[in-house]
């Protein structure tokens, strides 16, 4: 049997009946890795030796009848979760060799929970991007068409999933960072309500957006893997205090009488015909659960690019900051005053996109520019959040495409941000209010590239993504294909 | 040309919390360079700050001691520059929304009230520290400072004067101390104070380029850094020149400052809302129980010694500069009854024999107990004040009780009137020509008596009796 291809739901109930060892699944994770990585490229640190320590561990603690919500699950996650003794990079040249000397909130919950980290995954540095090509380590390939961007920025994460080397993995999204890439390698991947998971050990990007979440081949692990990641941490004083509910309990229900928004910004062109029709599809396969469409507006959709583009650089541009030269990471050998080592160090150790976010970042703080654009930007924003609000009070939830198009070449984009940024279009908005949103498989192309469908939801209403997705993915109406690889 | 000043401070106090504002690290001076660090205020990658409450209800004590008005919404900005002391690269501080604002405090100058606005109040973390070696290229780093708490209390340009900006400092840091909130050592940098000095024509109406003065680690500093600056600027404005807005360093050795940087190079401090921690949400339940927590501040503890213990204003002040002092002081006068003695005993002696160690009230040996016996003793003619002085060293040296001391030491006052009659009887024998001459009119004479008597009892005559006794008998025969 390949164990590889099995969902988290499978395993469990073959690792509780003690049918498979958690050695013999990361034993075969590894097999995978080393069979398709070398294509893929998803992976820039494979635990293979900590892994298999870990397993042993866990098939210790089975023998001894003590089984957890993930015991012996491989997953990987993305190079911006913070591991305990374990290089953690950004894939950013000016973190090489940082050792975190602790582990990420979420790190420590899945160990807690049982889970095998199996190894860290390539990104976009620093989470800045949409295809994954500006890591330090290279690009990772789309698994569907290996002359394809994954998308980003955790092209890694949702390529080890699709890719089978995993059977779930951890990224962030900060303005689509995970459903994006879910939807071009045909995963799911949820991005949480802004609160609902501690961000303590994510490095930080923009830090009012940053979400962890998980990549997953079902939406049924989907709801797995938040109940373990959700909760609050007293080290986050932006997690919110709220009961995490059961998840699971939410599939299955059935989405009679729901009423499904269909934001009209969200549909004026643009958007690739093959998927529009995909869409289609979906309003089609809702209806017939009993769900009904409504025409809804989401009427500052057209500012969000712009509201985006100041807020996230502008955190990013402090956040980065840090990364001096002076007390871990990259410093060049040679400067000739503190000012010059600064200079050297983040000229050398930051790629250009990095680079063009802090620039801009700093320009929209700059005394004498800061109402002009952050201000004024944190007041839209505002208007945004409110939009959804209002939207919410007339439906359930909220489904647009989650990309314009299926995946693009490499290097088709990376001369020109502002296309790169556009892919982006339809993700951004979630992350400026807070709420959460899931993407899944909804169907492919004529050439066979995933696409994914979009799911929004008020705050801290992830069961109701959980329970519309699940009910869409239970009626079957596309057959799921597995990359060619 | 006749000038007004203005001046305007701007004061960081070191908070006394046991741990800094955003972690769990100690705050304590002094340790091991970067041993009082961890992740968070190293400034790691992904780590995240987590406000420290205490830091909240040591601010709000203070501004309610100066009269502010506290905002029940406060919130917290990152001021972005780049040292290598801040190991994030930005200072968490509080910019547009600040804690506390529009309070005041009144300070008495030679015999004068004045008010002294207070702008605002305002939380933020401290920096670390660089230490530099002149033999080596390169400079260390320690962050055992970075992250412990500090709050800036920002005055109005209401100071017209170095005295008046040294006594609106001394009152602020009197009432730091007394709240128990900033251990107040100028020398460790835990009361820091910048000035904004300006200048202008009297009775002008705008004022001058104001120059920031850093850098003056004493009261004494602060005073001579103004007096410098003033004349500074009235010199270069008599001489056809003009104030520039810098910021000028002092440097007390030279006893001048100089300029460390001007309005061009200038920081742009990109300041913005910090989106790791939620805004400071404060509501009248909590401020009143701070309020209620206030102990009596010093302004109101000196007007009450005066009233009820009719001490004179200077004393007053003196023994309620250290709220530790003006509790020894009511310790004493609780268990001797007499406010009068004690201040003067405990502004005297007490206060001598510890500034000659160098030593504060905390580590005085003389209890307020052993005081007061002392001063029932001088009382009830045990002891005279003289041979009080001498038990009170002893008291000081020993930490013993004064009746212990007067026991071993035999220092009881001869308070018998028949054996200071027979040594009178004995002096006048032995000492027939300076009574005659003293009997002749020469009264000076007196003293001489007084002096050989004290001599021939060691000091121990009870001078009271004995100046009796001695005008008596040297008139009687």
């Amino acid at each position: 049997m390949e164990l590889h291809f099995l969902t988290i739901g499978e395993l469990r109930e073959k690792i509780a009946t003690r049918e498979i060892a958690a050695t013999t699944v990361v034993r075969s994770i590894l097999k995978r890795i080393a069979e398709v990585d070398t294509q893929v490229h998803a992976y820039i640190n494979v635990l293979s030796e900590s892994a298999m320590a870990e397993a042993e561990l866990i098939d210790a603690a089975i023998a001894k009848g003590i089984i957890k919500p993930l015991s012996g699950v491989p997953i990987a996650l993305k190079d911006i979760c913070c591991t305990k003794g374990i290089e953690t990079t950004c894939c950013s040249r000016i973190l090489r060799g940082f050792i975190p000397p602790y582990d990420a909130t979420v790190v420590e919950k899945l160990r807690e929970a049982g889970a095998i980290i199996i190894g860290k995954t390539n990104m976009d540095e620093f989470a800045m991007g949409s295809s994954t090509e500006t890591s330090c380590f290279g690009a990772t390939r789309n698994p569907y068409d290996l002359t394809r961007i994954p998308g980003g920025s955790s092209g890694g994460s949702a390529a080890a999933v699709a890719a089978d080397e995993c059977l779930a993995a951890i990224g962030s999204d900060t303005g689509g960072s995970i459903r994006q890439p879910a939807a071009l390698c045909g995963v799911v991947g949820l991005k949480p309500t802004y609160g609902r998971v501690s961000r303590f050990g994510l490095i930080a990007f923009a830090s009012s957006l940053d979400q962890i979440g998980p990549f997953t081949k079902t939406v049924a692990d989907s709801a797995l893997m938040l109940s373990v990641l959700a909760g609050y941490d007293a080290k986050d004083s932006t997690s919110v205090n709220l009961p995490v509910p059961d998840y699971s309990a939410f599939l299955g229900r059935d989405i009679r009488g729901w009423r499904i928004g269909i934001p009209r910004e969200y549909f004026i062109g643009g958007i690739d015909t093959e998927t529009q029709s995909a869409l289609d599809g979906v309003m089609r396969t809702l209806q017939a659960c009993g769900a009904s469409c409504v025409d809804i507006s989401l009427p500052h959709t057209e500012y969000c690019l712009a509201v985006y583009y100041i807020v996230a650089p502008a955190e990013a541009s402090s956040n980065l900051a840090r990364y001096d030269g002076i007390k871990y990471g990259m410093r060049v050998e040679k400067f000739s005053d503190l000012k010059d080592l600064y200079k050297k160090t983040r000229s050398q150790g930051f790629g250009s996109e990095v680079k063009r976010r802090i620039m801009l970042g700093t320009y929209v703080l700059s005394s004498g520019y800061y109402d002009a654009y952050y201000k004024k930007a944190s007041r839209v924003r505002t208007l945004i959040k409110q939009d959804f609000a209002d939207a919410f009070r007339v439906c359930d939830v909220i489904l647009t495409p989650t990309t314009p198009s299926a995946a693009f070449k490499i290097g088709e984009k990376t001369n020109d941000p502002m296309q790169m940024y556009l892919s982006d279009i339809f993700t951004i908005s979630t992350n400026l209010a807070g709420i959460p949103g899931i993407s899944v498989p909804c169907g492919y192309t004529a050439s066979g590239l995933p696409i994914g469908a979009q799911f929004l939801a008020g705050h801290f209403e992830e069961a109701k993504l959980l329970q519309v997705t699940a009910a869409y993915e239970q009626a079957g109406t596309f057959i799921k294909r597995r990359p060619k690889i | 040309m006749d000038f007004t000043t203005v001046i305007g401070l701007e004061v960081h106090a070191q908070l006394l919390t046991k741990s800094k504002i955003f972690c769990s690290c100690s705050t304590t001076f002094g340790a091991s360079p970067n041993s009082h660090t961890c992740p968070v205020c190293l400034g790691m990658p992904g780590v995240l700050p987590v406000l420290n409450k205490t830091v909240v209800e040591f601010a709000m004590k203070m501004a309610l001691a100066t009269n502010c008005n506290i905002n029940k919404f406060s919130s917290f900005a990152r001021k972005n520059y780049f040292y290598p002391d801040l190991p994030k690269a930005y200072q968490i501080s509080q910019y547009s929304e600040p804690l506390a604002e529009h309070g005041y405090m009144d300070i008495e100058l030679d015999g004068k009230m004045k008010r002294i606005g207070i702008t605002r109040i305002h939380i933020e973390e401290d920096a670390g520290k660089l230490l530099h070696d002149d033999h080596n290229p390169f400079s260390y780093v320690d962050l055992n400072r970075t992250g412990v708490p500090l709050i800036e209390i920002v005055s109005e340009p209401d100071m017209h004067s170095a005295e008046e900006a040294a006594a609106y400092l001394r009152a602020l840091h009197e009432i730091l101390v007394y709240l128990e909130i900033c251990d107040g050592t100028m020398e460790e940098g835990s009361f820091r104070c910048d000035a904004n000095v300006s200048i202008m024509p009297v009775g002008s109406q705008e004022f001058g380029t104001r120059a920031e003065l850093k850098n003056m680690n004493s009261f004494r500093n602060v005073q001579r850094a103004i007096e410098y600056e003033v004349k500074r600027q009235s010199y270069l404005i008599e001489n056809g020149g003009r104030v520039i807005q810098e910021t000028r360093l002092w440097d007390a050795n030279a006893g001048v400052s100089n300029s460390m940087r001007g309005k061009e190079e200038a920081h742009d401090y990109r300041y913005f809302p910090d989106p790791d921690l939620l805004p400071v949400i404060v509501n009248d339940d909590w401020i009143a129980r701070m309020r209620e927590s206030l102990p009596e501040l010093p302004a109101a503890k000196r007007a009450r010694f005066i009233a009820d213990y009719e001490i004179p204003a200077y004393d007053a002040g003196v023994l309620t500069a250290d709220k530790r002092l003006s509790f020894y002081y009511e310790e004493v006068v609780r268990l001797s009854g007499k406010p009068k003695q004690a201040s003067n005993w405990v502004m005297g002696e007490v206060l001598r024999l510890l500034n000659e160690d160098k030593k504060d009230i905390s580590a005085c040996a003389v209890s307020p107990a052993g005081l007061a016996m002392l001063l029932e003793l001088i009382e009830k003619g045990t002891i005279s004040g003289k041979m009080a002085k001498d038990v009170i060293v002893e008291m000081y040296v020993a930490g013993a009780m004064p009746d212990e001391i007067i026991a071993t030491k035999g220092l009881s006052q001869i308070s018998d009137e028949s054996a200071i009659i027979a040594t009178i009887t004995d002096i006048i024998a032995k000492n027939p020509e300076q009574l005659e001459q003293f009997r002749a009119g020469k009264d000076k004479l007196f003293g001489f008596f007084v002096g050989q008597a004290m001599k021939a009892t060691g000091g121990k005559a009870n001078p009271a009796l004995l100046n009796d006794l001695l005008k008596k008998m040297l008139a009687a025969n």
